[in-house]
């Protein structure tokens, strides 16, 4: 059948399953959106900048497990994907983007609206395709689909100039993948797998630290960690697939962790890494020092294998797939030794107390409140800073729930776009967006997307007027030299959601909580709360 | 630091280049010589890489450098079972006076002499990098106008090849 770029790309689109773009339209993409505009099956999300749909596509895969697309027009549209592209790049989220680009004719000529997108974007994706023949798309798409979606995932860039858009050709079903330099390892070594065993069998203390490559395969943790008793802490990436492990989750480790949790860390005999990168906040900022623990390290990519920290026994391929190939033979393991020692460890967890405080709201305690009137089955996508930490230690996520956020880059204005393409892909689902006042004002052009497309996010706005853990790093680190993080001028943020037409509410006290989350949480509508915090709250 | 080959085989694509020395640099590893040049496939692509570095870096730049789609195998070759050459051209000054001692030296080197003209000689020199530093080093009282490398080429001794 004969048709041009655009439509195969539409046609392509559709058969890898998209169901929604976040996009962004220009006049190099035109061909491309008149194409859209036809299509059933696949829903168009307007966004009010570029960076916010390629946050909405990562928030879409994070909630869905699908591949997000993004699109956007070249030059300017093109870089401002930019930030949301490396942020799916550091958190392995399956993202394809799209871009237009000038004729080919026109590349590197400096015309209007022309950048290099595929240089630029290098460094942090996955793979990228310039595409100089429309005859080449249909392949280029399902190959883009399959790279982003399989091994470690992460975002391809597919830059389609415009005459590859409306050039005509005879449309070819693409061949069945097969990329000579791409097969990932996703079977664990028998021989590796068989010193696991060993490892585990001689261990006394095993502990297991889940990161955000567990994935899919939260189910199998929790059957390996129970089967075994083994306690587990979690990354800030693995508090999305931990909840599953019950009573054997000791919480999160790193410099923002509990205490518990980086404790085991220290004293366990022997460390299952799964999926993890072990990067510095996690990590190596944390424990330095050398361990005598065995470490066993599971990733579907060798290359985080040994980068950040020796490894005893390197497992390369998918996680779950490997901890069902442990678990296949009996493994003769001291049950009441390992139970002993993640008794004692969850016997410190202790409890937790809020202070309050005379005209402003215990923050901690307000992620606490919406985690017990939610159940703990929210979805709650985070900004960065303060207000992640706290969502990541006070939100007691249960098996139902989901916790969306920036762990690799730390990109503040993520969470209330991430929230949005959350709730596109679950709109069953209760999604709270955890804002700061700084995160929220990089992304608050949002509300009018929550607003035109009917996407009914809830919003926790903690407001401190600060840049509160900036702040917080100048009070520890540079003697009280607080300096550039004041948000004097901010608006007033209950006025301002009215402005779009979203209900909100202010609160001052920890009184108020209850009553406000509630509301907060009624009905299938958009709401605003903003929660009033003192400066001088800390993150921990 | 020690130095390293790594022979890699690409895709014979736009962009694989600047994929490969882009990863390099944003990791902070130090190439030594690139030479790429297309195989017996046109397909593919065959880079020799010289890395300097100890071998954490070298484990690191083969694993990075595997996640490149474009890459389809790197293999490291080690120096004993390895043939390595690079190709350097050389101009030499020189006069009526000089340039039968310069030929001399150049037929001590089995090198070649490729163009002349009243003030200069080129040197066509292929041979390892010792090789072309000792006779660099035997010219350079002559006076090196201009010098020109390839960086180094590696292949496996004996019948070992490495597959696609």
């Amino acid at each position: 059948m004969r048709m041009t770029g655009a439509q195969a790309l539409i046609k392509m689109l559709e058969i890898e399953g998209t169901e929604v773009i976040f996009g962004y339209p220009g006049a190099a993409n035109a061909p491309i959106y008149d194409a859209l505009s036809r299509s059933r099956k696949i829903r168009h999300i307007l966004p009010r900048s570029e960076q916010a749909a390629a946050h909405e596509a990562s928030g879409y895969a994070l909630m869905s497990g699908k591949v997000g697309v993004c699109m956007s027009t070249s030059g300017p549209g093109a870089t401002n994907l930019v930030t949301g592209i490396a942020n799916a790049y550091a958190d392995s989220v399956p993202m394809v983007a799209l871009t237009g680009q000038v004729a080919t004719g026109m590349i590197g000529r400096d015309v209007f609206q022309e950048v290099d997108i595929t240089g630029a974007t290098a460094p942090f994706c996955k793979h990228s395709y310039l595409v100089k023949d429309a005859s080449l798309l249909p392949q280029i798409i399902k190959d883009a689909f399959y790279i982003a979606s399989t091994g470690r995932k992460g975002p391809v860039l597919i830059d389609i100039p415009i005459d590859v858009s409306t050039a005509e050709f005879e449309f070819v079903d693409p061949q069945p993948v097969s990329i000579r330099g791409y097969k990932p390892t996703v079977k664990g070594h028998n021989l590796q797998v068989r010193k696991v065993r060993e490892a585990l069998s001689a261990s006394k203390k095993p502990l297991i630290i889940a990161g955000g490559g567990v994935g899919g395969a939260k189910k199998i943790l929790s059957e390996f960690s129970s089967k075994y008793s083994i306690p587990v802490v979690t990354t800030l990436m693995g508090i999305n697939h931990t909840a599953v492990c019950g009573g054997l989750l000791l919480g999160m480790i790193g410099t923002h962790g509990k205490g518990v949790a980086n404790r085991a860390v220290r004293e366990c005999d022997l460390l299952i890494v799964l999926g993890a990168r072990l990067g510095d906040r996690a990590y190596t900022a944390v424990h330095s020092q050398k361990l005598d623990a065995v470490i066993v390290h599971i990733d579907i990519d060798p290359a985080e294998i040994g980068k950040n920290v020796g490894t005893h026994i390197p497992v390369v391929g998918d996680v779950g797939g490997i901890l069902k190939q442990i678990m296949r033979q009996e493994i003769d393991c001291d049950l009441d030794m390992n139970r002993a020692w993640a008794e004692s460890l969850v016997s410190q967890k202790g409890g937790r107390e809020y202070k309050t405080c005379a005209d402003t709201v215990n923050p901690k305690l307000a992620i606490s409140v919406l985690s017990q009137l939610t159940y703990g089955e929210a979805v709650v996508a985070t900004e960065v800073g303060q207000n992640q930490i706290w969502a990541a230690n006070h939100y007691d996520i249960s098996c139902g729930g989901s916790f969306v956020t920036s762990g690799g880059l730390g990109t503040m204005g993520f969470g209330l776009p991430a929230a949005i393409g959350a709730k596109v892909a679950a709109p069953h689902k209760t999604v709270v967006a955890i804002e700061g006042d700084g995160s929220f004002q990089m992304s608050l052009s949002e509300l009018a997307t929550i607003k035109q497309w009917d996407i009914p996010v809830k919003i926790m706005l903690f407001n401190n007027q600060r840049l509160g853990m900036v702040r917080e790093l100048q009070r520890t680190g540079y003697r009280s030299n607080y300096f550039a993080v004041h948000l004097d001028g901010s608006p007033d943020f209950v006025k301002l959601a009215g402005a779009y037409g979203i209900e909100a509410r202010r609160v001052s006290s920890n009184d108020e909580l209850e009553d406000a989350i509630k509301k907060l949480l009624e009905g299938d509508k958009p709401y605003l709360l903003e929660v009033m915090v003192g400066c001088d709250e800390g993150t921990l | 630091m020690a130095k390293h080959i790594l022979s890699v085989l690409t895709e014979n694509k736009a962009g694989v280049l600047s994929r490969i020395s882009g990863l390099f640099s944003r990791r902070g590893f130090n190439i030594d010589s690139l030479a790429v040049g297309t195989t017996e496939d046109d397909s593919v692509s065959r880079m020799t890489i010289v890395v300097d570095g100890d071998e954490y870096i070298v484990e690191q730049v083969s694993k990075q450098l595997n996640k490149l789609i474009d890459v389809i195998k790197i293999k490291r070759l080690g120096s004993g079972d390895t043939v390595s050459r690079e190709l350097a051209l050389i101009k030499v000054a020189a006069d009526s006076e000089t340039r039968s001692n310069i030929i001399q030296i150049v037929d001590i080197f089995r090198a070649k002499i490729v163009d002349v003209s009243h003030e200069t000689l080129t040197i066509e020199m292929t041979g390892s990098s010792d090789k072309q530093k000792a006779i660099f080093d035997l010219l350079s009282p002559f006076g090196i106008r201009e010098m020109v490398k390839t960086g180094m080429v590696s292949i496996q001794r004996g019948s070992n090849i490495i597959t696609k």
